[in-house]
């Protein structure tokens, strides 16, 4: 027989969970508590066990989909009848049972908290009336019901012929199935239309929804069309609400360098070359963090936050580092970056990426910024203006370094070249200052010697 | 009695352990244990069947089944160890993680489940198992189990008490105030503390800036660190303790140095507050593979007995998963049973209104 099993709420009160990776296909053999699919919750990302054995009929769900605790998001056929115990992922109880029909042991509903109610537990008996043994059933009950049923189904069957084809609502045409079944096809994303409808009256059932779904190959075009419509949420969501509000309050003004960074790649391979730096990854971007650090030592103000009464200089910088993940765009930062030591920074950035990489970043991780480096070189561009990240009031953009003509003692030379951006929030950081921001990160890269200077 | 209160906190920790993680029988000079063939394959069986109990339940509480599990995955030999130091007349007060204490108390593993399905509000007559009911609170149930200790010395029993909590409860007011009732009474008492590293998230340095077992001293009784993936150690520290405070010279405070390798509970993600390679450190001194690498090398037992007991395992998840999904539902009047231990007119009369207003729907 075909069980469903419902997405249960895995934390205490979760409504919805995404689908990020299912670990079986339809086909596959599928044993008890084997791991069939990942989902992420607002809590974790969480593996969920199979409670059935047999072999899967279907996916209902696809990766990416956001789910409601509570729908189905795998079919499997098991082999046996009814050996197990329901598990509340029976497909019959999508239909709601007559009132009175519900046996003891009813269908567990997924609920906020906990493991779910009975069924039953969530309809309202009516009191029995007051005047006892009163035989008149009240209207609506399920005798009055089963007389007014097969007038209304004959009419449409009649004029059709026996063809699944009815009018309906708004002129378009419709096919008889039940809301379970149209339910059914929406989750699979069928057309009902291109359905042969093999039940009563010509009307499709869930066999031949299911039967869609194995052949695939026509209705591959209907699926994929011309559009697509991803759903915004998680990262994308909160990255896209930073940055309207970022763009919109802040006034950027954006600066751009470009500048000779011969001696710092130098400097970077001698620094590999150094015991300190053995066990660690030297970039370039160590050396734009160095810089940065520095630069925003000698001017705090481009350290600060702006909160309409006052500006907060920071006399700490936790460095923020942009950086694209499977998930999106985070920011996370590096607290007390000016603190610390070139191999502890090193060691800190690696860290950092790395955690940003495996999605292990906490909101500690995430909050607390006070300046940030977006090092957009990496994907082969050589900058751009980029927006603040909120309550920033600065933000460095480093662009790819590659080989080209530069003046050097009036001779034409190939040297190292890269370009810097920075933008700034002219509330409160002015032309002068930003300029002087840029013009020192500028001068120590181009001599890294005056890093030394100026620490 | 070695552990003695005179550790200064400036020593450095000493850890008892009789099995190393590679499952070297080593000696300690005041801890020893001499078991059978036998005894220490039958405790690897409970340490694999407790370990499945456990699997099946997180995965029922991940199929919707139960509204939470507080897994115990990481610390079988600490509960395995100390819950068959146990005689009968003992009494155990645990917290919500001591399943492998519940199993030495031969309490149906189902019964657990049922309190964390919501079909039951305790599980089990405590009396029967001498193995009270679960503690949510953390912390409470020391100072319950003192007062029961202290009720044991008055009765003059030839019995002790042991209480169970964890790193973070150590830093409850209830925990030590339990510590000094139970020190001045002198009661017959073992503190049984697991130390998981883990207080949820709040690591343990943020509990503590000495070894907790080292707190003892400080209320004046003896505490020991024991390795409490050593199922062993924590067999042989145990029945000391016990010893000790059955023939009246007072509590024992046992830390059981071990790790939660799971979530807090299966509403917690351990990955956004501690690095996976710490899971990987504690899984190379996992408590059960060092015992049947001293089994194996030993030739204590072959592989026939290795699969023996996993089969069992298996059929016993099948089993607890099959009942678990059958529990019945209580009466909606179960609600009055455990009020008050007799009868009572006020309670009577209220089920009589209950039952009279259910009665009074349709079917």
């Amino acid at each position: 027989m075909l069980r469903e099993f419902k997405l249960p709420d895995v934390g205490e009160g979760l409504t919805e969970a995404e689908i990020v990776k299912w670990h079986v296909a339809a086909g596959d053999a599928v044993k008890i508590n084997q791991t069939i699919v990942e989902i992420e919750t607002a809590k974790a990302v969480v593996e969920l066990p199979c409670p059935f054995e047999g072999t899967v009929a279907s996916l209902m769900v696809s990766e990416g989909q956001t789910v409601e605790v509570g729908s189905p998001i795998i079919a499997v056929a098991t082999g046996d009848a009814d050996d197990l115990p329901s598990t509340g992922g029976l497909a019959e109880d999508l239909v709601p049972p007559p009132p009175g029909d519900q046996p003891e042991g009813g269908k567990r509903q997924p609920v906020l908290v906990g493991y779910g109610v009975r069924a039953s537990a969530t309809r309202r008996r009516p009191r029995k009336a007051a005047e006892t043994g009163s035989p008149v059933a009240p209207a609506g009950s399920r005798s009055a019901a089963v007389t007014a049923a097969p007038a209304s189904f004959a009419a449409p069957a009649a004029t059709a012929s026996g063809s699944a084809t009815v009018p309906v609502r708004g002129g378009t045409v419709g096919v008889l199935a039940k809301p379970p079944v149209r339910k059914l096809a929406k989750d699979l994303g069928i057309d009902l239309a291109s359905v042969e409808g093999s039940g009563p009256h010509g009307s499709i059932t869930r066999a031949d929804v299911e039967a869609a779904v194995a052949a695939p190959a026509p209705r591959a075009g209907a699926v994929r069309g011309r559009e697509e419509r991803v759903p915004v949420r998680g990262v994308r969501r909160a990255t896209a609400q930073a940055m309207v509000a970022s763009a919109f309050t802040a006034p950027h003004v954006t600066e751009w360098l470009q500048i000779d960074v011969t001696e710092t790649m130098e400097a970077v391979r001698r620094l590999r070359q150094l015991p300190e730096f053995a066990d660690v990854k030297v970039s370039p971007l160590l050396l734009v963090a160095k810089a940065l650090l520095t630069a925003v030592r000698r001017h705090p103000m481009a350290n600060a936050t702006w909160t309409d009464d006052e500006i907060v200089v920071k006399h700490y910088v936790n460095l923020g580092i942009a950086a694209a993940t499977d998930r999106g765009l985070i920011v996370p930062n590096v607290k007390d970056a000016d603190a610390m030591s070139l191999p502890e920074l090193a060691r800190a950035l690696a860290e950092l990426t790395e955690r940003a990489r495996a999605g292990k970043c906490g909101p500690a991780d995430l909050t607390g910024g006070t300046v940030t480096i977006t090092n957009v070189g990496v994907f082969g561009v050589d900058a751009g203006t980029p927006i603040l990240n909120p309550g920033e009031v600065a933000i460095l953009a480093f662009g790819q370094i590659r080989d080209m003509p530069w003046v050097v003692d009036g001779q034409l030379a190939v040297r190292k070249v890269t370009t810097l951006a920075l933008s700034f929030d002219h509330r409160v950081v002015d032309g002068e200052l930003g300029s002087r921001v840029l013009r020192d990160v500028g001068d120590m890269l181009e001599d890294p010697l005056r890093m030394l200077a100026w620490s | 009695m070695t552990a003695d209160a005179s550790h200064g906190v400036d020593t450095p920790p000493e850890l008892v352990q009789l099995l190393t993680p590679e499952g070297e029988r080593v000696e300690h000079p005041d801890y020893d244990i001499e078991l059978t063939e036998e005894e220490v394959r039958s405790l690897y069986r409970d340490l694999v069947l407790v370990r499945r109990i456990d699997l099946e339940a997180v995965a029922l509480q991940r199929q919707g089944e139960l509204g939470l599990w507080a897994s115990l995955l990481g610390q079988e030999a600490a509960q395995i160890g100390s819950g068959r130091a146990l005689t009968d007349a003992d009494m155990v007060f645990p917290t919500y993680r001591e399943h492998g204490v519940a199993w030495c108390r031969d309490v149906d593993p189902v019964k657990l489940l049922g309190l964390f399905r919501g079909v039951s509000n305790g599980g089990w007559d405590p009396a029967e198992h001498n193995f009270h009911l679960y503690t949510i609170v953390i912390g409470s149930q020391t100072l319950h189990a003192v007062g029961y200790a202290m009720g044991l010395q008055r009765d003059g029993a030839e019995a002790a008490t042991m209480v169970y909590f964890g790193d973070g409860a150590t830093s409850q007011g209830d925990v030590n105030e339990a510590f000094i009732w139970a020190s001045v009474t002198n009661a017959p008492v073992v503190f049984f503390c697991q130390n998981n590293q883990w207080a949820i998230s709040e690591p343990l340095e943020r509990q503590s800036r000495i070894p907790l077992y080292k707190r003892a001293s400080g209320f004046g009784f003896p505490g020991v660190r024991v390795d409490g993936n050593d199922v062993l150690a924590c067999l042989a520290v145990t029945r000391q303790a016990l010893r000790n405070a059955r023939e009246g010279q007072g509590p024992t405070l046992i830390e059981a140095f071990t790790y939660r390798m799971g979530a807090h509970t299966t509403s917690d993600d351990p990955s956004r507050y501690r690095l996976a390679d710490e899971l990987e450190a504690w899984k190379l001194k996992d408590p059960i593979e060092r015992v049947k690498a001293y089994l194996f090398k030993n030739r204590l037992a072959d592989q026939e007995f290795f699969e023996k007991v996993d089969a069992e395992a298996d059929a016993l998840g099948k089993d607890v998963r099959g009942r678990c999904l059958t529990l019945p539902d209580p009466p909606p009047e179960a609600i009055f049973q455990n009020v008050y231990a007799g009868p009572h007119a006020l309670i009577d009369e209220e089920r009589e209104q209950f039952l009279t207003y259910l009665a009074g729907f349709e079917r």
